[in-house]
């Protein structure tokens, strides 16, 4: 058994939450560079896009929050299935890092304990943690720091199992219009294709995670990915929904088997300044 | 700022502006107290004759640092906006779009709605000169802070005229 001390679990996330919020992603950064290019020189489109660029050095460089809404956080936790947590609780430690790094760097608490009754909980905590066990004995931790104005836009459908890939892309492109300009385009899309219907909405949040410029392994989900790139765009949405060229830089999907009777997809919208850092610990 | 009601009207839709003076932060919880403040028949926690209001909640400051302050998504303010336009309120600050509804009362009050740069938080806070909570303290980020602000960089997205850069993605409604 490799055991990890909690406080090293709780320094980790703490550490990451932080990367997370400050330092933009770089494939992320890659592909809004690429956006800028897209426009023409001159246009409004390309000075808001090179606004983007410069918010995210401004980050890096002082520590300020990349986006004031610094999103309430989603934890990915893979266990090996020889690692064990000592002198203290998994789900504790995660909690104190997060609520460490929005405390230490003055990051804002957007969490409310009850969602009816809707009190503040002051620590942007609790997480979303989701814990998976795999082989080895290290963790692997992925934090997402998730903006609300995006995830608000997210949607997902139970489709007839006949369905067939147009309509897949009909609703995924369909989500992109009804987001409109109001969830901070250029978006990057999270889909999820398969699975139950819990399980799909997490292949989309987790679809987040891969770089938007590797595609899905699968070159027929990696063709899906691309057409829906493509149509996305075609709404000519754009920055600040300024009609520009881009409107998606990124569409990650993944898949997962269901049942036969079935065909969920669940699309989990980002905006531009999609945030999530990893680390393993006890390698 | 505050706007002056002639310069309001000189303002186009798609124009870039750049605003330098006092406006005020609001969003959803502190929009619903003043609707139901303003229901019964309660004044106001501050005037909001010929005043902005920026849809934000910011990052907290410290250190003398402020923090990062972009805009929230406008429209789900909406139904609390008539009212406030009717209070005398001028200028919004925000993103996205908004209703027909609230493009008329943006009309018929000679009022205008800005957009600022959509996720470049520290960016803004870079022309955020002072920050401090004035009403509803209670909220944290979401209270009613006081900005001073200094060449905002802001797009006309609806004119006093009705002129909207969104009209096209609206129809749907």
């Amino acid at each position: 058994m490799n055991f990890i001390e909690a406080k090293e679990v709780e320094r980790v996330v703490a550490g990451l939450c932080v990367k997370a919020n400050t330092f933009l992603r770089p494939d992320v950064l890659k592909s809004i560079k690429k956006a800028y290019q897209k426009e023409k020189n001159g246009s409004l489109s390309r000075e808001m896009l090179g606004i983007l660029i410069k918010n995210a050095e401004i980050a890096g460089k002082s520590g300020l929050a990349i986006c004031q809404d610094t999103g309430m956080v989603a934890v990915f936790v893979e266990m090996g299935r020889n690692a064990a947590i000592k002198n203290g609780d998994l789900m504790k430690a995660v909690n104190k890092g997060v609520a460490k790094a929005y405390r230490d760097k003055y990051f804002r608490k957007s969490v409310v304990g009850d969602p009816v009754l809707r009190k503040n909980t002051g620590t942007n905590t609790p997480a979303v943690v989701h814990i998976g066990i795999n082989e080895g004995s290290s963790i692997k931790i992925s934090v997402m720091a998730k903006g609300f104005g995006s995830e608000n836009k997210s949607r997902m459908v139970m489709l007839d199992p006949t369905a067939g890939v147009e309509r897949i892309e009909d609703f995924c492109v369909e989500t992109v219009k009804k987001a409109g300009p109001d969830a901070c385009p250029p978006y990057i899309l999270g889909i999820g294709i398969g699975g139950t219907q819990e399980e799909c909405a997490l292949l989309a949040k987790k679809a987040l995670l891969r770089p938007i410029t590797k595609p899905n392994r699968l070159k027929h989900i990696a063709r899906l990915e691309r057409e829906i790139m493509d149509k996305a765009n075609a709404l000519k949405i754009g920055v600040m929904g300024l009609r520009g060229a881009s409107t998606v830089i990124g569409v990650n999907i993944e898949t997962g088997p269901t049942h036969i009777a079935g065909l969920p997809v669940a699309v989990n919208v980002s905006c531009h300044a999609l945030r999530s850092a990893s680390a393993v610990i006890g390698k | 700022m505050p706007l002056d009601r002639k310069d309001i009207l000189f303002l186009k839709a798609g124009e870039q502006v750049f605003l330098s003076g006092v406006i005020y932060t609001a969003r959803d919880q502190a929009h619903l107290r003043m609707a139901n403040m303003i229901k019964e028949g309660k004044g106001l926690p501050l005037s909001l004759e010929r005043e902005t209001i920026y849809y934000a909640g910011p990052t907290p400051s410290h250190g003398g640092k402020i923090g990062s302050c972009g805009p929230t998504t406008s429209s789900r303010m909406d139904v609390f906006t008539p009212a406030l336009l009717k209070k005398g309120l001028k200028g919004m600050i925000g993103k996205g779009k908004r209703s027909k509804v609230v493009r008329d009362a943006i009309k018929s009050s000679g009022a205008v709605y800005f957009v600022a740069p959509a996720g470049a938080g520290a960016y803004l806070s870079t022309k955020i000169k002072s920050m401090e909570p004035v009403a509803f303290e209670d909220l944290g980020p979401e209270a009613i802070y006081r900005l001073t602000v200094e060449d905002f960089p802001v797009i006309v997205a609806i004119d006093a005229r009705g002129g909207d850069i969104y009209e096209r993605l609206s129809e749907g409604k």
